[in-house]
């Protein structure tokens, strides 16, 4: 379906449920759970309050639907919502007091970033994506970023909302989410190398079979 | 020719093809003759595959179920 054609079947829901048909409502919102708690995730970094976070904006969403402005999209309206569920518990549980002493070493005052890690990466066959310890080194990178980071790179690398829907959700300027997201990439890459890149070791000639000696 | 450094702080511009004809044109060119700004965009390029990817990172198990109950719980009440 063309997002034209997802918004009309949205707005037709919508207006069902605002008449009382609240059984619509998880309809709509199924295919956008994931990106609530993605977001939440994004802000919070941990799962139990990333889906505490999720459950209240999903309930809120429903509470506002009346809100919701005609020309609005749905679903940045709704990632809005628990972009700020989160961020209300965030400031509440003064999680980001602690945030400052694993942040990233890697970036200088003024922003300026140099890559450290150069080594090649393997490729990524799609079965290894099951494996534990990437998901785990994914998340670990990912919680490394600065939250500014963090909150544009999982909206548009992650769930791959346009740069235009990435600003609007923020609250901030286009170009302003290109600088962080290209910021939050670099760190990513250098992040995961030790995991993804080749050891040296491999790319050694005599290690191809042949030794040197 | 464009600069290691150039390219560094085009990087993201390019991968997301944000970036005017010529300049990725004269990228590509330094990519040719440079290994480390051509590993430094492999990998990157990757890196987006591999988040990109849903399957890289989960939610927790039982959350959609949650979700449905929590709203359940509401519609009951309201």
């Amino acid at each position: 379906m063309q997002e034209s054609q997802i918004e009309s079947a949205e707005s037709a829901l919508i207006e069902r449920i605002r008449k009382g048909e609240n059984d619509l409502f998880y309809a709509l919102i199924q295919p956008y759970e994931r990106s609530v708690y993605l977001t939440a995730y994004a802000v919070l970094r941990n799962p139990d309050d990333a889906e505490d976070a999720a459950q209240e904006a999903l309930l809120k969403a429903f509470a506002h639907l009346d809100q919701l402005r005609s020309n609005e999209k749905f679903k940045g309206w709704l990632l809005l919502i628990a972009l700020n569920e989160a961020r209300q518990r965030r400031r509440r549980d003064r999680q980001h007091l602690y945030e400052s002493l694993d942040a990233e070493p890697i970036e200088t005052e003024d922003g300026d970033f140099t890559p450290q890690q150069f080594a090649d990466w393997r490729e990524v066959p799609s079965e290894t994506l099951e494996r534990k310890e990437i998901r785990a080194s994914v998340r670990r990178a990912l919680e490394s970023l600065k939250l500014k980071y963090r909150e544009v790179f999982v909206l548009r690398d992650m769930q791959h909302l346009s740069m235009a829907d990435t600003a609007q959700v923020l609250g901030i300027s286009v170009p302003l989410v290109k600088i962080h997201l290209h910021r939050a990439r670099l760190q990513m890459r250098e992040q995961l190398t030790p995991m993804f890149g080749k050891r040296w070791i491999e790319r050694l000639p005599f290690f191809k079979g042949k030794k040197p000696w | 020719m464009v600069s290691c450094h150039r390219v560094l702080q085009e990087l993201s511009n390019y991968l997301d093809e944000d970036i005017d004809p010529d300049l990725r044109a004269a990228i590509d060119e330094h990519l040719r003759g440079c290994h480390r700004c051509s590993v430094l965009v492999d990998s990157t390029r990757k890196m987006l595959y591999i988040v990109g990817d849903e399957r890289t990172f989960e939610i927790p198990g039982g959350y959609s179920e949650r979700v449905h109950q929590r709203l359940t719980e509401y519609f009951a009440k309201h």
